[in-house]
């Protein structure tokens, strides 16, 4: 949980849009949904490298590991035990 | 010897080649319309191509804050040198950096860092700029190889480059390709009658059927754009920040040397007020600049995650204040500020070019009030 709240707080402080009424639920793509634009991808990916301390390689950056709290959770799993 | 102090001798002897080999020949470059190779090579022979790059691509390993304060140094002497940098380190340097794999760092990056072969960055097109997503250059997959066809347009260094750093698109897929110059396939047109950049090469790029081996997709297919052009983009104006500096240190020198020097109505022209405000509001606002382009070195260095946005500032402020005391150094230097026998003149050009590339000053703004909107916002308030 403490890791989907770090990344949600990072998507949250980034987030293009700002209209009140939008909430990020965790399954939301940020992307498609406008919430963030798509420079916002390389921000992402050097936020998770420092953040959990990992080194992330060309195979790991498909747009799809990143479009979503729930996958960058998910990715960052996968990763931890590969 | 200690990482600091190592840069110090670095940017030291920067300086020392800046003012033997650079300055002196700045307005010449210019007027010629052309960096000269053997300076290019010179350049190369330093590091000073790669200053970023580690030491086993041939770099100097400069880290955020003391590569701006050697591309000040470069940039104050010398904008086409400068512009240089900007290309081969930050665009195309750090792009192949982070997204290319092994063979493709050794292929590309140790000859660009020997000042063996000359890389470009070629995103914009003659009918996309600013909306950058949508490039029109397509490729597609035939076999194993991509076909690239497609006009690129202002391209830095394009009209000498030996490869270029392509981003193309395939049904709105965006991807980056290294392409090789080649004569059939790769043409290049210089573009004159440039107001400032004269001597960067500056051309148009056509790709026609431009065969391209699968091993020079850089990073994965539909990365072209939110990493490649983020990468490259977010190091070039990081980059354009401190060439913004550069121009306004420059500028602000020559106007207190004209203005202790020129007399009128029988005094030096540094006594009247007038003229003292406008040497005031120079040093505040170079001074200003430099210290939003050390923060933003500092965050870069600790990779913190503000430094883009900070990065992004930074690039806005001091490319508008590059013109602002440039156009002031013109002032002061009366009618000799409108005549290439003083500097002003040709800072006055380049500061303008500051304020359209890596994202014109418009977008800049956009991005600071998104991220403004958000970050200043208080629900108590
Ligand atoms: C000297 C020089 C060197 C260059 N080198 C390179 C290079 O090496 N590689 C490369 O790929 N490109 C290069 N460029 C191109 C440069 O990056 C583009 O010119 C720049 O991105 C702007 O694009 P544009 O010229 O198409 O202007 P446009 O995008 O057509 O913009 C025209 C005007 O509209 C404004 N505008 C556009 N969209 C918006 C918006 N949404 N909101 C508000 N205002 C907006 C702009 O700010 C600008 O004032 C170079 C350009 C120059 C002049």
């Amino acid at each position: 949980m403490e890791q989907n709240n770090r990344i949600r707080a990072f998507i949250e402080a980034n987030m293009a849009a700002i209209d009140e009424e939008i909430t990020l639920n965790d399954s939301d793509n940020i992307f498609e949904n406008g919430f963030v634009d798509s420079m916002f991808a390389m921000q992402l990916v050097a936020f998770i490298e420092n953040e959990f301390a990992i080194q992330l390689s060309n195979e790991d950056l498909d747009l799809r590991n990143f479009n979503s709290v729930e996958n960058v959770v998910k990715f960052l799993d996968n990763k931890k035990n590969s | 010897m200690p990482g600091d102090e190592r840069q110090q001798k670095i940017l030291q002897e920067a300086q020392e080649f800046a003012a033997a080999e650079l300055k002196p020949h700045a307005a010449e470059i210019d007027r010629k319309g052309a960096l000269p190779k053997k300076l290019i090579k010179k350049m190369a022979a330093r590091k000073y191509l790669s200053a970023t790059f580690p030491n086993n691509y041939g770099g100097l390993e400069l880290d955020p804050v003391h590569y701006g304060l050697f591309t000040e140094c470069i940039g104050k002497a010398c904008g086409a040198s400068r512009a240089l940098l900007t290309v081969q380190t930050s665009l195309v340097g750090e792009s192949i950096l982070r997204f290319g794999n092994e063979s493709q760092k050794k292929k590309w990056l140790l000859p660009l860092a020997k000042g063996k072969k000359v890389g470009a960055f070629a995103l914009t097109e003659p009918t996309v700029g600013s909306d950058a997503k949508n490039v029109q250059c397509q490729y597609r997959k035939v076999g194993d190889n991509y076909i690239i066809n497609g006009r690129k347009k202002w391209i830095s260094f394009g009209a000498i480059a030996d490869f270029f750093v392509v981003i193309c698109s395939y049904d709105g897929t965006v991807s980056a390709f290294i392409v090789e110059r080649s004569p059939k396939e790769v043409h290049t047109r210089p573009i004159r009658g440039l107001l400032g950049g004269r001597a960067s090469h500056i051309a148009e790029v056509e790709f026609q059927n431009a065969v391209i081996p699968a091993e020079n997709l850089l990073g994965p297919e539909g990365s072209g754009f939110s990493y490649v052009v983020g990468t490259a983009l977010d190091h070039g104006r990081f980059s354009i920040a401190w060439s913004g500096v550069a121009i306004a240190q420059a500028a602000l020198e020559a106007m207190v040397s004209y203005a202790r020097r020129r007399e009128q109505f029988g005094q030096k022209i540094h006594k009247f007020q007038l003229i003292q405000g406008i040497l005031g509001d120079a040093v505040t606002k170079t001074h200003a600049a430099r210290a939003l382009c050390l923060k933003a070195g500092e965050l870069r260095k600790s990779q913190h995650s503000e430094a883009v946005h900070e990065t992004t500032i930074a690039k806005y402020f001091t490319s508008k204040i590059a013109n602002e005391v440039a156009s002031d150094a013109v002032q002061v230097h009366g009618g000799e500020g409108c005549a290439d026998k003083y500097p002003v003149e040709r800072l006055f050009r380049e500061a303008k070019i500051l304020e359209i590339i890596e994202g014109t000053s418009q977008i800049q703004q956009l991005i600071i009030a998104k991220y403004g909107l958000r970050k200043y916002f208080s629900v108590k308030a």
